[in-house]
């Protein structure tokens, strides 16, 4: 049994009198412990709703979540709202985009990882103060006792993403969830943050969910990638055959899409057409259809089913075929 | 800038910078408006640009590129040095020169939402520049000139009675870019073209740039933090950090040999998206963050996360942009001797770098001191 198991997860947003719209439609996947599981896509896919969904951290009106989620073979999506918040914090850690936002701006730093050590772990505040501190030094934050008693913004936005990690380790999760832990912050130190968190996973044996839009990142860190379109999974490949042969049309025009520090200046790029707001509803056929080059008129009959392919999952009808996928792949 | 433009001539300097400076004053007091530090933004730029050509202005959040650009156009007042502009100097001129000068340089913003007046129509907003710059003569004209820029940018028609909450983020980008070249310019400066866009819509812009440029013979300042997408519709790139430039070569020559120590930080830190390149490149993390602009570090800016720092002249004596190779600049005392590996790499210590430090504390209060309500 894996450690956390998704399945068949579906939020819908509805409001009264509207109908329903699908923000995360059927998704499911397993994180094994000590594993690095992908989410990519682009804005509207559904990979925050995932993550929120999981921990639980949606709104509770105005949205329907159906599905299971189980975790140790518990299913979190039937716990009650006093069982769920001694979980999170204490087996589920997570880490925002925005860290100033995530932070309270009024409370010391210290305080933060504290109280989190005094209500999981039951330690005494001054046990936790040592504790917080090895925290921080453990993220990379240099003289981390005078940092204990300093307030957010008195940090770079480096520091506080670090003190964000800090606080999600704190009890020692058995499952991260990271949600574009780099997206705001500058190459250098997301090079930085990014080699924390590997060394952290490597460590100590904790799975991570790694939610981003920049497939750089996932090359480096992910052992598995899910590629989300329209609030379903459309292609699920270890990193190595994603990114060597991409099936899907999506993620091969998405590899096509972005300029690489590698390639030879000359190259034109191949931009996806249409954005991403252009989909038809899964009921009515395959959402990427509108934008799909290789789009036939199967596409807009009914949706494809998501297939065993290599060893990872594919929904199309009518894939990249093999020899240009691994030609366009490795380039 | 009066002057009749000269006819596109590719390889003539068409934009010099000199010496530029802008430093904001850093205010205290209620009362009493005292000024007790200042933030170099920008602290000593030199370079040139060629008609047609593409240069890349990359670096970090803070390192002042985005303040740069806008001092070219004067958006922002530069504190000193130069800007000539096709042989007038853009940082002296006044009044009306400077509003009709204004029209070969344009911009193009980060955010296409909110640098899009939400109230006008799509046709209002490309007429207006138009009008302040007397190119709109008679209905007929204005209109096919109309009908013209939106083919350019590839938007319908149909575009031009609609307001831009009705876009999506490529297409307002899109009417941004069309916004620049209803007046014609010749230079257009673009602060972060792409990074507000998704993956998948980026390209098309980036396309989009580079085929206008083939078609108009269009002059650009892409300032951008992302280095592949500089790298690739760039010629020459310039990298900037605490508000100087560090290195300046072709774009290809900065990627395959690049000499800064902070230039070979910042290509190794971008991830690639392949995996084999990802398992196998060598990686150089810097310590630590920017320091902050407001009290930079003596000597060369870099030295606090260097990994190549010396014990002699790095923290003391500021390295000058000098010339090494054919049109590679690079202001590092030390180049040559890491270029050959006579200097290794050693471990950085990260320096304690807050907003709560970000004070000279023994700057001495300036001559012209604003004092006054």
């Amino acid at each position: 049994m894996a450690l956390l198991e998704v399945r068949d997860l579906r939020v819908v947003f509805q409001r009264r009198g509207e109908q329903g719209f699908a923000a995360v439609d059927g998704v499911s996947f397993d994180v094994e412990p000590g594993q690095t599981v992908g989410l990519v896509g682009e804005s509207g896919c559904g990979k925050s709703v995932t993550s929120l969904a999981i921990m639980r951290l949606l709104a509770k009106r105005g949205n329907k979540v159906s599905g299971s989620v189980s975790f140790e073979g518990s299913d979190l999506l039937k716990l009650s709202d006093r069982e769920m918040r001694d979980r999170r914090g204490r087996d589920l850690g997570m880490v925002f985009q925005d860290p100033l936002s995530s932070l309270n701006p009024v409370i010391p730093i210290g305080l933060q990882i504290t109280e989190v050590l005094e209500r999981h772990r039951d330690m005494p505040r001054k046990k936790a103060r040592i504790e917080a501190t090895e925290l921080l030094d453990k993220v990379g934050i240099p003289d981390p006792s005078r940092r204990l008693t300093e307030y957010p913004h008195q940090l770079s936005g480096g520091m506080r993403q670090r003190a964000l990690i800090a606080i999600a380790l704190a009890c020692r999760p058995r499952l991260l969830i990271a949600d574009e832990p780099t997206t705001a912050l500058d190459v250098t130190i997301q090079a930085q943050i990014l080699a924390l968190l590997k060394d952290l996973v490597q460590d100590t044996g904790t799975a991570l969910i790694m939610i981003t839009h920049d497939l750089g990142v996932v090359a480096g860190l992910c052992d598995e990638v899910n590629v989300l379109y329209g609030g379903k999974i459309v292609e699920r490949q270890e990193r190595h055959s994603l990114f060597a042969e991409p099936r899907h049309p999506y993620t091969h025009g998405l590899l096509a899409s972005i300029p690489r520090l590698d390639a030879g200046r000359g190259e034109k790029l191949v931009p996806i057409r249409g954005s991403v707001s252009d989909n038809i509803p899964w009921e009515d056929g395959c959402a990427f259809a509108p934008r799909c080059p290789n789009a036939v008129a199967a596409c807009r009959e009914s949706a494809p089913e998501l297939v065993p392919e290599r060893g990872g999952l594919l929904r199309c009808y009518n894939p990249v075929l093999p020899v240009v996928a691994a030609r366009e792949g490795t380039r | 800038m009066s002057a009749p433009s000269a006819p596109a001539q590719a390889g003539e300097v068409l934009l010099t910078v000199d010496d530029l400076k802008v430093h904001f004053p850093i205010k205290r007091g209620v009362v009493i408006d005292r000024t007790v530090g200042y933030v170099y933004a920008v602290d000593g730029v030199d370079l040139s640009i060629l008609r047609g050509e593409t240069y890349g202005l990359v670096g970090e959040s803070g390192c002042g590129k985005s303040t740069l650009g806008r001092a070219i156009l004067r958006l922002t007042e530069p504190t000193n040095g130069s800007v000539v502009f096709d042989g007038t100097d853009v940082a002296k001129l006044k009044g009306e020169a400077l509003r009709t000068g204004r029209r070969r340089m344009q911009m193009i913003f980060q955010d296409p939402m909110s640098s899009l007046d939400p109230r006008q129509s799509v046709e209002s907003i490309l007429v207006e520049g138009m009008k302040a710059h007397g190119l709109d003569k008679d209905k007929e004209s204005t209109n096919k000139r109309l009908r013209e820029l939106l083919s350019s940018v590839g938007l319908p028609e149909s575009s031009l009675r609609k307001y831009p909450h009705e876009f999506s983020g490529g297409q307002r980008q899109r009417i941004g870019i069309a916004r620049a070249l209803a007046v014609e310019p010749d230079l257009i400066v673009a602060d972060e073209p792409v990074s507000a866009l998704d993956v998948s819509v980026q390209a098309q812009v980036v396309n989009l740039l580079e085929e206008l440029q083939d078609k108009l013979g269009l002059t650009y300042l892409v300032i951008a933090h992302d280095l592949a997408v500089v790298r690739h519709i760039s010629d020459r790139i310039g990298v900037m950090y605490l508000g100087s430039l560090v290195e300046e070569a072709t774009a290809d020559d900065l990627y395959e040999t690049p000499l800064h120590p902070y230039t070979r930080a910042l290509l190794s830190a971008i991830p690639v998206p392949d995996p084999v390149v990802e398992d196998s490149r060598e990686q150089i993390l810097l310590a630590g963050d920017l320091p902050s602009p407001a009290n930079p570090p003596t000597g060369c800016r870099f030295h606090t996360r260097c990994p190549w720092k010396q014990d002699t002249q790095c923290d003391t004596d500021r390295p000058v942009l000098r010339e090494i190779g054919a049109g590679h600049r690079v202001a590092c005392h030390f180049a040559e001797d890491i270029r050959d590996g006579k200097i290794a790499r050693h471990e950085v210590k990260a320096e304690l770098v807050g907003a709560s430090a970000d004070l000279n504390p023994d700057l001495e209060p300036p001559a012209a001191a604003n004092v006054g309500l």
